[in-house]
């Protein structure tokens, strides 16, 4: 229409502004999310996050308090500083969730994260793997004549190391269990 | 005094002892155990509608219309997913409901039983919480908890589901206020030296506008009071969006009309050019700010809203203020007259002077005929005969209908106006004026309906009829989809893809067939007679109202446009329109 000088094929033409407005750096933020351990409050936290197209980069649950039934839920995101912060209010909002921390933000914090990772390979393959499992520290917790199962816990960043050595070595199998992380300090 | 019953009876008892007199509802398998208790007493009245969906829209209708929760029963699997329509736009519009559903029993869960659905699967997203209740001796406290959460924060739509054995079985009955509910205590009181901020902000500005939403509604009377002292005693001009309509009287003087989409010309040329915004209640929804990044780009944004997560969510705010409208308000004008009642009143006569050029444009403006009826003078004349009606309660549809209501109805005191807001559900607007009604038996209930959206949830007649609600269901008849064309026309090139309203029923003859009455009317000259017959007769009325199929409701704001590049319609044709608004159409 001529009247609406809107060009042909402009976003204009849908029922709703298709740019983020908000368009900024992404950051990566570790939230700690104490909620009652009920039926279904894991899917209330997911299903936000896919519901409202929002990332979830890492994900560990657990009770922490089995007399009064909490549980923990350490979620690593991803996001504009505009996203994070309705992410935030947005699990607030959820009827079990009692509290919201971004341990990201508060002040320091330790992130730890568990890995399993198993090498296949003979010879001298597996002697270095092995000499490279010591320096990581890393325990072998199974063994057979072709193979190893290392567990590892660190950062997920030494893991993410571990596991680039271990790939030339014979890594065929791989678990991480996600971040668990706490704020430092009393 | 510990009290062992039924689940079924625990049911109608926590009902009772939360003040419950009105349920909506649909019986089936896994609910007869309820029903059969419903049966055997008298405290609560059931209206049996015709769908579920009828009864959600019933119950939020119910809801809005007295500041208390809609309460609604529904069986398993159809039953409930009939329900999730309803559920949805209660979330959307924060509108308290409490729904039971039936569930197979708990040892048949998950075996894909008779009429088994996920219910609080499918109903998670559209609901503020759920719960299925897996023990008899949790059902009470389960029901109280519904109410607190519906009722209490920001409100909206939970639902309980049921299994069938559990309403079988016994257990202990726990009054409400033998509950607590620790984890969900919004806090209502907003932070004093926030709240002080904004009492500065609103001594100096100099284009200040109150943008009111829904929230004052939700919050309750006392806050649409406290808004009207607030705006009356700065002079401030008020805007409101759909859902805040009434809040504060069309006929106050600071009213300057909804803003948005199809809101007034002068309501967003205000907030387009103000230098302080104050959203109360009301969340920056796409239809209200237009292109984000040119939205209102000189003023200081401050918030209120019960609502945290409202805060920051589309428009970058300066001034956020978590807190209870009422509460916010009531502080507000406290800190406000302590510091001696400031303004900067020279700054504010300049703004009302460039408001009321604005106004000159009258936006409104469109070409009555003496041939056709216009849907504006259809609107403009029920305004006319129902004015003096202080018990108005008026519901709609979805479309272009809606939007001319919300111009041309004039609402003077809130939760008089009934509209799906937010999800926008043709099919609302006739059982919401059945939920209306069955709360004010006496009031004048009328529905302003499009003749497609009437359609899609009509067989809720027969509910009007059988339970003698004498709703009146005002239809302007364009034999379109008419929004869904006036689109088609702007924006895809005149191409009316399945837009046309083919094989309609004779309305007519529908009420008579449904034993109600009816009447055509499409000559101008004889719409009064026709509004006033609707209106005395002591019964259910559909008056079909033959209008113009082709008009357009202005002004607009296409979507993803600023609000300074509105289209104002007929109003540029005429002499009214000076120099200002002549550039913008
Ligand atoms: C359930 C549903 N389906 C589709 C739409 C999209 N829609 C919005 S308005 C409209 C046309 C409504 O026609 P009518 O009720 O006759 O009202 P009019 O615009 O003609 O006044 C449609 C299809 C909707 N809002 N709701
Ligand atoms: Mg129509």
């Amino acid at each position: 229409m001529a009247a609406l000088k809107i060009e042909k094929g402009a976003s204009s033409h849908s029922a709703y502004d298709l740019r983020d407005p908000n368009a900024q750096t992404i950051e990566s933020h570790t939230l700690a999310v104490l909620v009652d351990n009920e039926a279904g409050v894991l899917a209330r936290v997911i299903g936000l996050f896919s519901g409202r197209g929002f990332n979830i980069d890492s994900l560990t649950v657990a009770e922490v308090d089995h007399l009064g039934h909490r549980s923990r839920i350490t979620i690593v995101t991803r996001g504009t500083p505009a996203v994070i912060e309705q992410i935030k209010a947005q699990l607030g909002r959820i009827i079990p969730v009692h509290e919201v921390h971004d341990l990201t933000v508060e002040g320091p914090s330790v992130e730890r994260e568990l890995g399993l990772f198993k090498v296949s390979g003979k010879g001298d393959k597996r002697v270095e793997a092995l000499r490279i499992a010591e320096i990581f520290r890393a325990n072998v917790v199974d063994s057979t004549l072709e193979s190893f199962v290392f567990e590892m816990t660190g950062t997920p960043e030494k893991l993410d190391a571990f596991a680039e050595l271990m790939r030339p070595l014979g890594l065929s199998d791989l678990a991480r269990t996600g971040v668990a992380a706490l704020a430092r300090g009393a | 005094m510990s009290r062992t019953m039924t689940g079924a009876r625990m049911v109608i008892e926590a009902l009772r002892d939360q003040g419950v007199d009105t349920v909506f509802g649909y019986p089936g398998g896994a609910v007869l155990p309820i029903y059969d208790e419903i049966f055997q007493q008298n405290d609560i009245k059931h209206i049996l509608v015709r769908h579920e969906q009828g009864a959600v829209h019933m119950a939020e209708g119910y809801a809005r219309s007295t500041g208390k929760p809609g309460v609604v029963l529904v069986t398993s699997g159809p039953g409930a997913t009939n329900a999730v329509t309803g559920l949805t736009d209660a979330l959307l519009d924060s509108i308290p409901l409490v729904v039971l559903s039936g569930q197979v029993p708990t040892f048949l869960i998950g075996t894909d039983g008779f009429q088994e659905a996920d219910t609080v699967g499918i109903t998670r997203p559209c609901t503020k919480h759920n719960w299925l209740v897996k023990e008899t001796d949790d059902l009470s406290a389960t029901i109280h908890k519904a109410f607190h959460v519906a009722t209490s924060g920001r409100p909206g739509p939970v639902l309980v589901d049921i299994p069938k054995d559990v309403q079988f079985a016994t257990g202990e009955y726990v009054g409400p206020k033998q509950i607590d509910t620790p984890s969900y205590q919004p806090a209502k009181k907003g932070d004093l030296e926030a709240i002080t901020r904004l009492v500065e902000l609103m001594e100096k500005a100099e284009r200040p506008i109150l943008y009111t939403g829904g929230g004052v509604i939700n919050s309750g009377p006392a806050a649409a009071q406290l808004l009207r002292e607030l705006a009356d005693a700065t002079g401030f001009p008020l805007t409101s969006t759909l859902m805040g309509l009434g809040a504060y009287p069309a006929s106050g003087k600071n009213w300057i009309g909804m803003l948005g989409m199809h809101g007034l010309y002068e309501a967003n040329m205000a907030m387009h050019d103000c230098d302080l915004m104050i959203a109360v209640g009301a969340r920056f929804d796409d239809r209200i700010t237009g292109r984000v990044k040119d939205f209102s780009p000189g003023s200081v944004k401050v918030q209120i809203d019960i609502d945290s997560s409202s805060i920051n969510k589309v428009i970058h705010v300066d001034l956020p203020i978590v807190g209870d409208v009422g509460h916010v308000l009531e502080d507000m004008l406290k800190i406000w007259k302590a510091r001696g009642r400031k303004t900067n009143a020279e700054g504010v006569r300049k703004w009302w002077t460039q408001i009321e050029q604005w106004k000159a444009v009258k936006c409104l403006t469109y070409r009555n005929s003496d041939k056709v009826i216009k849907p504006q003078h259809a609107l403009e004349r029920l305004q006319a005969l129902t004015a003096h009606r202080k018990d108005r309660y008026i519901t709609t549809e979805v479309g272009q209908h809606q939007m001319w209501a919300a111009q041309f109805l004039h609402f003077e005191d809130p939760n008089r106006w009934m509209t799906s807001g937010g999800l926008g559900t043709m099919g609302y607007g006739l059982p919401a004026s059945i939920g209306v009604q069955v709360a004010h038996p006496e009031a004048l209930v009328v529905n302003v309906a499009g003749e497609a959206s009437w359609l899609m949830n009509m067989q809720e007649m027969g509910t009007a009829v059988q339970f003698r609600a004498p709703v009146k269901q005002f239809i302007l008849n364009n034999e379109r989809l008419g929004m869904v064309r006036q689109w088609q026309q702007l924006l895809h090139g005149e191409r009316y893809s399945q837009s046309w309203s083919e094989s309609l029923p004779d309305f007519v003859k529908l009420a008579e067939a449904f034993g109600c009455k009816g009447r055509l009317v499409s000559d101008p000259a004889e719409l009064d007679d026709a509004i006033q017959e609707m209106l005395d007769y002591d019964g259910p009325f559909i008056l079909d109202v033959m209008v113009e199929k082709h008009e357009n409701c202005f002004p607009m704001i296409p979507s993803g446009k600023p609000h300074n590049e509105m289209i104002l319609g007929e109003a540029s044709t005429e002499d009214a329109i000076t120099g200002v608004g002549g550039a913008l159409v």
